[in-house]
């Protein structure tokens, strides 16, 4: 039975990612298939086994989100911009079942489908930020509502963001009125190690796991430079330097290394001895070693970022982004080459000294190099203008002669984010398979007077600019104002 | 040709600057043929501007430009006044996280009225070029925390010194009321206007027992003389009290306490302002926004909305907008036109970050609208200036024509190429195309 599932797992990875196990499995190192479970294992033993192997004890943290009703939609007449390149006028948009079904001219759609006449407005896949904190530092921000940053130990692998996300933070419904249809909310930058971060949808859910991403390979966040050393060398504990960040990811990878080796072989030895010793913190380090978990690392400096490429290339594993890169554009050859993307904001700078050497071409640079450029925001507010400050990113390059064009920036906050997250093959641009995520705007998205007029998610229209019943909201803003104070632009 | 020979130029010419020392002179300039908004009055198309010797001296549709002055080619073009930020901590703040560089708070005591930022202000200051190339020319740089957090002031962004750059000094007080506030005076929004009205009172008192004092014959006060000093400004009205504050209810208590004394209370932050509204345009009092606010950031900010300016502005409240980020001050104009977005007009988003900013803090006879004899503070821009394509292609300060250079420009031409035989470690920074 677990053989069969192990089998059905090592063929998708999407799947393994999607039940977020620390599957003993190694399909970067080229593991031999998994025998049948043998007799041996006794069968409490057995079920602590299919417990890891499928994932958190019988699934028990996986993905309960389902779509909302879709009716099959035609957008007419827009200007499409599809993520992939492309910028078209006057074009319909079919979506049906959650998928994007047709894109052209004059599309011929079935009797019954719900046709929004779109002349005029512009058309793009969902923005997706890569960098958030919705629901781990939720609004309000007061000391009960602080769950980002597990600041007593340097390397907190074995903590998961979901476990602190809380669904009514406010800050997910402005998002979603943004345009903004995927993010990915991660720990904060206090360790070396920080945990594991989750992929969501800003779709309302009463649990965590409602907006889950089905599928979306965990992250791991990691942080370099001046947070880990400040939060830890002020208690007077490793790291207070920069070379004691570093070895502290010296040792984690090195556990976790054993530590995937130790259940490896138990796997391939058919798993007759008794299970290996359950370690949480190990468990996602062994994870990121098998390639399962995404490295996200938060990184400012040039020099730092090559360092941990180093560090990667000494455990043997992948960097997904390095995230904040305010330097990126010094090492943005080093990011081309290895493909590591590289989240980035437009202008933030100035805030501590590894934020010094910051210049808004940054993002313009990274791209234009031929790296992976993403526009990210660790900002409530900034993820509710991801568009005009991909908008300005793109403006600033081009005032300085740097080849960007308009596809590059929509590029930045929809296609190579979903690639950093995992996510690439159903979400980011809109082409037909894709997933039907896509924001209608009032006019041109890289304008500043621009609104997501409608925003839809796996096809289901979920928030409408001009229909109040189509507005989600939090539990949290319920009735928390007299009814004189109601309403308004949020 | 550098900025030292320049110099030497000017002084060998005899030019008269108008003010304090500066490296490069005014020129007399003439924008021709702009779209300019002077904010004063009606907009103007292929309209003329006219600055000699660091000031505006005309502006009109049908001007002659007089020999020997030079023009700049406004053609297609959106002229307004220099930006004003009214509430940053420019030239006080370089490393938000690096002490050394942080020159905005005193801190040791909940009232601090007699800190004065001035003699903190660094005119070398990285973030004053990328500023001004943004279009910012004028702000307000205050000093923050506690009750009562001293005196801000306004400089210009552009001077050798902080003397040549300063506009007023002293030019407000700044205080915060709501939770931060509470928290250093005893822990409840009545401990902090306790300790406010305390102030007030001992400062006034102070002012009728002047010589009493001086001979130590009167009851002990809660301030030192210094602080007692500096709250007369604020009580003769002759200075606004900035109050950092967001609660309806908070900001109604300052309205109150502000009436009881007589002071002038403008509003920072303001993020429920718009439910006081109607008493906030009746007692005259400004309120400096950002528009880009949407979150119930904290249990003080529960009403907070996007069309906090536009419901401001309705109700007839004087209005200021700003992005309370030093770094990315120029970013006003991204908040403005977020403030357009949500309904603002045009006309009063400009109004926000030009002429208003100067009518707070007392300056509005030389700064913050286009207008003969005001000074020469100006930013042509490629277009509508608060559009996220646009950019300022000229800026103009104290009829100065500011160069192209900063950091900022100067680590992106280090590393426009990255060329292995060649280390950025060899090279300049260079000239911006």
């Amino acid at each position: 039975m677990i053989g069969r599932w192990l089998r059905l797992v090592r063929r998708s990875s999407v799947l393994a990612a999607a039940v977020g196990i620390a599957l003993p499995l190694a399909p970067l190192q080229g593991t031999p298939a998994p025998q049948e479970v043998g007799s041996e294992v006794a069968s409490a033993d057995r079920q602590d086994a299919a417990d890891v192997l499928y994932g958190r004890p019988n699934g028990a943290w996986m993905s309960t989100y389902r779509p909302l009703p879709s009716r099959p939609t035609l957008i007419r007449g827009a200007t499409i911009m599809t993520g992939a390149g492309e910028e078209l006028e006057g074009a319909d948009l079919f979506m049906r079942n959650g998928r994007v079904e047709a894109i052209g001219r004059h599309l011929e759609v079935p009797a019954g489908t719900e046709v929004i006449e779109a002349r005029g407005r512009y058309v793009t896949p969902g923005i997706i930020d890569t960098h958030s904190h919705l629901g781990v530092y939720p609004s309000p921000s007061v000391s009960s509502t602080r769950d980002g940053n597990e600041a007593t130990a340097p390397n907190t692998a074995e903590v998961w963001a979901m476990h602190s996300v809380w669904p009514q933070d406010p800050g997910f419904t402005r998002a979603l009125a943004a345009g903004v249809t995927t993010l990915q909310v991660l720990p904060g930058s206090a360790n070396l190690v920080g945990g594991r971060g989750i992929t969501l949808k800003t779709v309302p859910g009463r649990t965590v796991q409602d907006m889950m991403f089905p599928g979306a390979p965990m992250a791991l966040k990691m942080a370099c430079g001046e947070n880990p050393k400040r939060v830890y060398g002020g208690k007077g504990k490793l790291p207070s330097t920069r070379m004691g960040n570093v070895a502290g990811y010296r040792e984690a990878f090195i556990e976790g290394e054993r530590y995937r080796r130790e259940w490896d072989a138990w796997v391939e030895g058919g798993m007759r001895d008794s299970l290996p010793k359950r370690d949480l913190a190990k468990e996602t380090i062994a994870e990121v070693l098998r390639g399962n978990i995404f490295v996200h690392n938060h990184c400012y400096r040039a020099d730092e970022m090559v360092g941990m490429l180093n560090l990667a290339r000494e455990f043997g594993f992948r960097i997904r982004s390095f995230h904040h890169a305010v330097e990126a554009y010094k090492v943005r050859d080093y990011l081309a080459r290895d493909s590591v993307a590289a989240s980035m904001w437009v202008d933030w700078w100035g805030f501590k000294l590894e934020a010094y050497d910051a210049v808004p071409q940054n993002i313009a640079l990274v791209s234009e190099a031929g790296a992976r450029a993403i526009l990210h925001t660790d900002s409530n507010m900034g993820i509710q203008v991801m568009n005009q400050d991909a908008a300005r990113a793109m403006y600033a390059g081009r005032a300085a002669g740097l080849d960007v064009g308009r596809e590059d920036a929509l590029r930045w906050i929809t296609a190579n984010p979903a690639w950093a997250l995992g996510l690439d093959d159903r979400i980011g641009t809109l082409e037909p398979g894709k997933n039907a995520d896509v924001v209608i705007w009032s006019g041109d998205p890289f304008s500043v007077y621009t609104r997501a007029d409608q925003v839809f998610i796996d096809g289901a229209l979920i928030y409408d600019r001009q229909v109040s019943a189509v507005q989600p909201t939090t539990d949290f803003e319920v009735g928390i104002l007299p009814s004189s104070a109601r309403g308004g632009e949020r | 040709m550098g900025r030292g020979m320049r110099l030497g130029a000017a002084v060998l010419l005899g030019l008269v600057l108008p003010f304090g020392s500066t490296a490069l002179p005014a020129q007399d300039l003439a924008i021709v043929g702009a779209t300019i908004h002077p904010v004063a009055g009606p907009s103007i198309e292929r309209g003329t501007l006219l600055m000699r010797d660091g000031v505006i001296v005309a502006v009109g549709a049908d001007l002659d430009v007089p020999a020997g002055v030079r023009r700049i080619d406004g053609t297609g073009k959106v002229v307004t006044p220099g930006l004003f930020d009214a509430s940053t901590q420019l030239g006080l703040v370089e490393i938000s996280l690096e002490s050394t560089t942080v020159d905005s708070r005193m801190s040791g005591d909940p009232v601090e009225a007699g800190f004065d930022v001035v003699d903190g202000l660094n005119p070398n200051s990285t973030l004053i070029p990328i500023n001004r190339l943004g279009g910012l020319t004028t702000a307000a740089s205050l000093p923050s925390g506690g009750l009562i957090s001293g005196r801000g002031m306004v400089i210009d962004l552009w001077g050798e010194t902080g003397e040549a750059m300063l506009v007023r000094p002293r030019a407000a007080m700044v205080a915060s009321f709501g939770p931060s506030a509470a928290s250093v005076t005893g822990g409840a929004r009545g401990a902090a206007a306790l300790r406010l009205r305390e102030v007030l009172e001992d400062a006034r008192f102070w002012a009728a027992n002047r010589e009493a004092y001086d001979r130590g014959e009167t009851r002990p006060l809660s301030l030192s003389r210094l602080d007692l000093e500096a709250l007369q400004p604020v009580l003769s009205g002759e200075i606004p009290l900035i109050v950092q504050v967001d609660r309806s209810s908070d900001i109604r208590a300052v309205l109150r306490i502000a009436d009881e004394y007589g002071i002038r209370p403008v509003i920072q932050r303001g993020t429920e302002a718009w439910m006081v509204a109607a008493e906030l345009a009746v007692r005259r009092v400004p309120v400096i926004v950002k528009p880009l606010t949407s979150l119930p950031a904290g249990f003080d900010r529960l009403g907070a909305r996007f069309d906090n300016a536009t419901l401001l502005h309705a109700a007839g409240v004087s209005l200021a907008i700003s992005s309370f980020q030093t770094h990315r001050a120029h970013n006003i104009t991204q908040e403005a036109g977020n403030a357009v977005r949500f309904g603002l007009p045009w006309e009063a988003a400009l109004r926000a970050v030009t002429l208003t900013p100067a009518e707070i803090y007392g300056v509005a006879d030389r700064y913050g609208s286009i207008e003969p004899g005001k000074v020469a503070n100006v930013v042509v821009w490629s277009g509508d200036p608060f559009e996220l394509s646009s950019r300022p292609e000229q800026v103009i300060i104290r009829g100065v024509l500011v160069p192209r250079e900063s950091r900022q420009i100067e680590l992106l031409e280090r590393y426009r190429t990255l060329d292995p035989d060649r280390p950025p470690a060899y090279r300049e920074g260079g000239q911006t195309p």
